[in-house]
């Protein structure tokens, strides 16, 4: 990849999938800025997760584009797109550690079957990763003997294993109490002050949001709502962001006759 | 009308899509195991080891265990019908050809499907609902090539050996039951086996357990691969593959046993 690509390091554009009938993104066009921290937020099922899936190549849309470097990855195969993938670190939402290896294995992993490297280089490189997330000493630890925000932040050393450019995550604080939530959230401002990545984050915390995003976007029901600085969201006027902003619940708006009728109907 | 042909068609579909799967599997897996390897990209043989331990050496004791009780089982039975004739001498050749040919690769198969098909579907299904193989695919690493590949070929190489195993046990078994009420002797009971036994009993049965061996790898990982929604689809998961996989192999054994018999007269 050249490194003095210019524009938007993610585009996403006109991007349709389906889940079996469902249709779950309605053309979302978005660009993640170089070296920006882009937030995007929404409630469940609104599609965001599956966005993030998307520029993984995790799933394979109905129809679109997805840019990575000015690059379409949907059409290529394999191999190239292993060129690409290297490139991206993703956090998942479960944290994904391969349970029957330590800490210190999970990390090692892509280092151990991508690179070409000594196993001292490897476990030099591991040993700083996990110190970066604040688990030194927890190597030989195994996923089920630690913490939910533990093993977040396992799986977050084992994103940057490869030194990403891209850093992906899906629902950080999710499952998290407040304090591990924040702690969380104070380790992706360092990562993103310290290594300048481009870093997409998906969550419905609207704190959390705030706290880390260069860029918002909102998505509702499959579609990008509102993007903007975290500035320019807090003054938006689009009723469903003012809605999922101030935490207003969605409305009983069901029509007495119409539920009757849904009733009776089959 | 139209019902049953939604039915039908609907069921029709389901089925060459999980046809399509299994073949996409095998087709990954194969060219992994075949094909990669001349690329550099060699077998993951840590784990195949791993993976020969668990499902093949572990087996041993139930596998011996079980095989014995079905040898015993077929001398009482084949004594009580030959005893009517006076031909109680060709109970060990009932025994003998009856578990090569037959039960010791059937038995091997159903006890392996119960114990390791279950066991890939368990595995696989738990790591696709906790992320753990999106998280592979994430880093480039081939699911196929990390998961499967080492559990086909541990089971390629362990399942005529168990099967081997089976046989040996079943015998033994037959012999046991002849030594304490029919008043053979071991030696007896031994070349009255190697009498009965010809070569091509022992290398069909042993061909028979390959297929079985695949069988049970493709449907444990196919089912582990397809798993949906939390720790109850892993649940279905492991079930159906213990159940699709026990009914191809006795249709798989119909098959191979009518073409050996065939091809052999």
């Amino acid at each position: 990849m050249p490194s003095d690509f210019e524009g938007p390091m993610i585009r996403v554009s006109d991007l349709v999938t389906h889940y079996g009938d469902r249709r779950i993104l309605n053309h979302v066009n978005l660009d993640f800025p170089t070296g920006e921290t882009m937030v995007i937020l929404g409630g469940s099922g609104t599609g965001k997760s599956t966005l993030l899936r998307h520029i993984m190549r995790l799933e394979s849309p109905t129809s679109g584009q997805i840019l990575i470097r000015g690059h379409d990855i949907c059409p290529m195969s394999e191999d190239q797109f292993n060129q690409i993938r290297r490139k991206i670190g993703m956090l998942f939402q479960s944290a994904a550690l391969f349970n029957s290896m330590t800490i210190e294995e999970n990390v090692a992993l892509p280092l151990r079957e991508l690179t070409q490297l000594e196993d001292s280089t490897i476990r030099i490189m591991t040993r700083i990763k996990l110190d970066l997330v604040g688990l030194n000493g927890f190597e030989n630890y195994m996923p089920s003997q630690l913490s939910g925000g533990m093993k977040k932040r396992a799986g977050l050393a084992r994103a940057l294993a490869m030194d990403p450019e891209i850093l992906l995550f899906d629902e950080p604080s999710a499952g998290l109490d407040p304090i591990t939530a924040a702690g969380i959230d104070s380790l992706i401002l360092k990562l993103k002050l310290a290594f300048r990545m481009t870093i997409v984050v998906v969550t419905h915390e609207l704190a959390s949001a705030f706290m880390i995003a260069d860029r918002i976007t909102v998505m509702d029901r499959g579609e990008v709502i509102a993007t903007g600085t975290p500035e320019e969201i807090r003054n938006s006027q689009h009723p469903r962001v003012l809605q999922f902003l101030n935490r207003i619940p969605e409305g009983d708006q069901v029509d007495a006759q119409e539920y009757l009728r849904s009733l009776t109907e089959n | 009308m139209t019902a049953v042909f939604a039915f039908l068609g609907r069921n029709t579909l389901g089925f060459f899509r999980y046809l399509s799967g299994i073949y996409d599997l095998s087709a990954k897996a194969a060219y992994w195991t075949f094909v990669a390897p001349f690329k550099g990209r060699y077998v993951k043989w840590g784990s195949a080891i791993h993976q020969m331990v668990v499902a093949g050496v572990d087996s041993i004791p139930i596998v011996s265990l079980i095989s014995l009780f079905i040898g015993i089982v077929l001398g009482l039975q084949g004594a009580y019908q030959l005893a009517k004739f006076g031909a109680t001498y060709f109970v060990t050749a009932l025994v003998g050809v009856s578990m090569t040919r037959e039960l010791g690769p059937l038995i091997t198969a159903i006890v392996v499907a119960g114990r390791s098909g279950s066991a890939f579907a368990a595995e696989l299904g738990t790591m696709k609902v906790s992320e753990e193989i999106d998280a592979l695919e994430a880093m480039g690493l081939d699911s196929v090539r990390y998961l499967v590949v080492p559990k086909y070929l541990a089971m390629l190489v362990m399942m005529p050996c168990l099967t081997l195993i089976s046989d040996l046990s079943g015998i033994l078994g037959g012999a046991a039951f002849e030594i304490a009420q029919l008043g053979k002797t071991f030696s007896m009971c031994l070349s009255a086996t190697q009498d009965a036994l010809a070569m091509h009993d022992i290398t069909t049965g042993l061909i028979k357990s390959l297929v079985f061996g695949l069988i049970i790898t493709k449907i444990g990982c196919y089912e582990g691969f397809s798993v949906r929604g939390g720790a109850e689809g892993v649940g279905k998961a492991t079930t159906s593959s213990v159940v699709v996989s026990i009914f191809l192999i006795i249709l798989a054994d119909v098959v191979f046993t009518a073409i050996f018999y065939f091809t052999s007269s």
